[in-house]
C-alpha cells in the first residue's frame, strides 16, 4: 500500500477509535446535558472516519469499502495513536484524552486544509469547524476541573500522569508521515497546552518516556478489545447488513 | 445553604392551594436551572424551548447548543438563569387575565384599511 494510503488510514483510524471510545459514555455521562455532548462529539469522529475511509477505499480500489477498512480490518493493521485508545477512566481522563487530542488535530487539520491533495484538504477544511468546537469544550473543562475542587484537581492531575507518556507519539513522523511539518506542531501544541494548564493551576510533567509505536500499528493492550467490540456484528456474522 | 423555591412546571396550574412543587436543592452540589431561548432564523424572535442544567452561562449556552441545536434548529442562543425569571401566579389568572376577554374592541379590526396596508 503507498505511504499516501497509510496516511489516509491513520487519519481514519484516529478518529474512528476516539469515537468509539467516547460513544462508550452514551447512556452514562455524569449529567443528561454532558452525555450528549460527548455523544455529539463521538458521532463528529465518526464522520470524519468515514470521510478519510471512503476516500481511502477509492485509492485501493479491489471493493475495499470504508465498511470493510472498519470492520474488517486486524488490530496490527490500524494506525491510530496510542493516545485514543486509552482508557475512559474517570470523566476527567475522557475530557483530557479530547483535549490533548482535538487540540492537536486543530493544528494538524489547519496545516491540511493547504494540502496539495484536494481531498485530504477539503476533509480537513470541513473537520476544522467540529474541531475547534471539541477543543473549546475539552479545554473549558479541563479548566474547570484543573481549578475545581481538591478532588478534580487532584482527579486532572493523575489523568495527566496518565495520559501524557502517550503524546509524543503525535510529534514523531511515522515512515508514511510526510505531508505536514509536526516540528511546528509540536511548539504550538506545548504552547497552547501550557496555557490551558495553568490556567486550570495543573502540572505540565517533566520530560518523561514517551510510548509510540501505534502510527506504524503496534498497539497498546486496549485496542484489541475495543476491535472486538466494535467489529463483533461483521466477524460473527460475515456480511451482515441491516 | 439549602434554598427552596416554588416552581411551576409549563401548563401546570395547580388545582389546590398547593401550587407548584417545592423543589429544594442543595446549591452546593446541585448545577442551578437555566431558561433556553433559540433564534431559528435571522430575523425572527428567540423562543423558549426548554431548561437544562449548567454550571454557569458558558457551560449553559454550550449544553444549549448540544442539546436543542444539533438538528439545525438555531443560529443564536440566549439563556438565563431561571431563578431570575418572574412569573405570574396561575392563581391570578382570573383577576389577571379574564378582564380582558369581553373587550374585543381592543383589537383594531374596526376599521377600514386602504388595500396599501399590508401588514396589520
Amino acid at each position: 500500500m503507498s505511504p499516501f494510503i497509510d496516511y489516509t488510514l491513520h487519519l481514519g483510524d484516529n478518529s474512528l477509535i476516539l469515537g468509539q471510545k467516547n460513544a462508550e459514555w452514551c447512556g452514562h455521562g455524569p449529567v443528561l446535558e454532558q452525555d450528549i455532548a460527548i455523544t455529539n462529539i463521538s458521532l463528529d469522529l465518526i464522520g470524519q472516519a468515514r470521510n478519510f475511509y471512503q476516500y481511502a477505499a477509492t485509492l485501493i480500489g479491489d471493493g475495499t469499502t470504508e465498511d470493510s477498512l472498519a470492520y474488517l480490518r486486524k488490530e496490527r493493521e490500524f494506525k491510530n495513536l496510542l493516545l485514543v485508545e486509552q482508557p475512559n477512566g474517570d470523566w476527567g481522563q475522557t475530557i483530557l484524552r479530547q483535549f490533548f487530542f482535538s487540540q492537536y488535530q486543530y493544528l494538524l487539520f489547519q496545516q491540511l486544509q493547504n494540502s496539495s491533495d484536494k481531498h485530504i484538504a477539503a476533509i480537513a477544511e470541513k473537520s476544522l469547524k467540529e474541531v475547534t468546537y471539541h477543543l473549546r469544550w475539552s479545554s473549558e473543562w479541563v479548566i474547570r476541573l484543573g481549578d475545581g475542587t481538591d478532588e478534580s484537581h487532584q482527579r486532572m492531575q493523575k489523568a495527566i500522569d496518565e495520559l501524557w507518556r502517550y503524546t509524543g507519539e503525535m510529534f514523531e513522523a511515522a515512515s508514511y508521515e510526510t505531508h505536514v511539518d509536526l516540528s511546528t506542531i509540536k511548539e504550538q501544541w506545548i504552547n497552547k497546552v501550557k496555557k490551558v494548564f495553568d490556567e486550570a493551576t495543573l502540572q505540565m510533567p517533566v520530560k518523561i518516556f514517551m510510548q509510540t509505536g501505534g502510527k506504524e500499528g503496534k498497539h497498546t493492550e486496549h485496542l484489541g478489545y475495543i476491535l472486538t467490540e466494535l467489529q463483533y456484528m461483521q466477524r460473527a456474522y460475515p456480511g451482515c447488513e441491516w | 445553604m439549602k434554598n427552596y423555591f416554588r416552581r411551576y412546571y409549563y401548563g401546570d396550574i395547580p388545582e389546590d392551594k398547593a401550587g407548584g412543587n417545592i423543589v429544594s436543592s442543595d446549591s452546593k452540589s446541585d448545577w442551578p436551572l437555566w431558561e433556553v431561548f433559540i433564534r431559528s432564523k435571522q430575523g425572527l424572535d428567540h423562543k423558549h424551548v426548554g431548561s437544562l442544567h449548567a454550571a454557569d452561562a458558558q457551560m449553559a449556552i454550550e449544553n444549549a447548543r448540544d442539546v436543542y441545536t444539533r438538528r439545525m434548529e438555531g443560529v443564536s442562543i440566549w439563556v438565563v438563569e431561571s431563578k431570575y425569571i418572574h412569573a405570574s401566579n396561575p392563581e391570578e389568572a382570573g383577576e389577571m387575565f379574564e378582564p380582558a376577554v369581553d373587550k374585543i374592541y381592543r383589537h383594531p379590526t374596526f376599521y377600514d384599511l386602504p388595500d396599501e396596508v399590508n401588514h396589520m
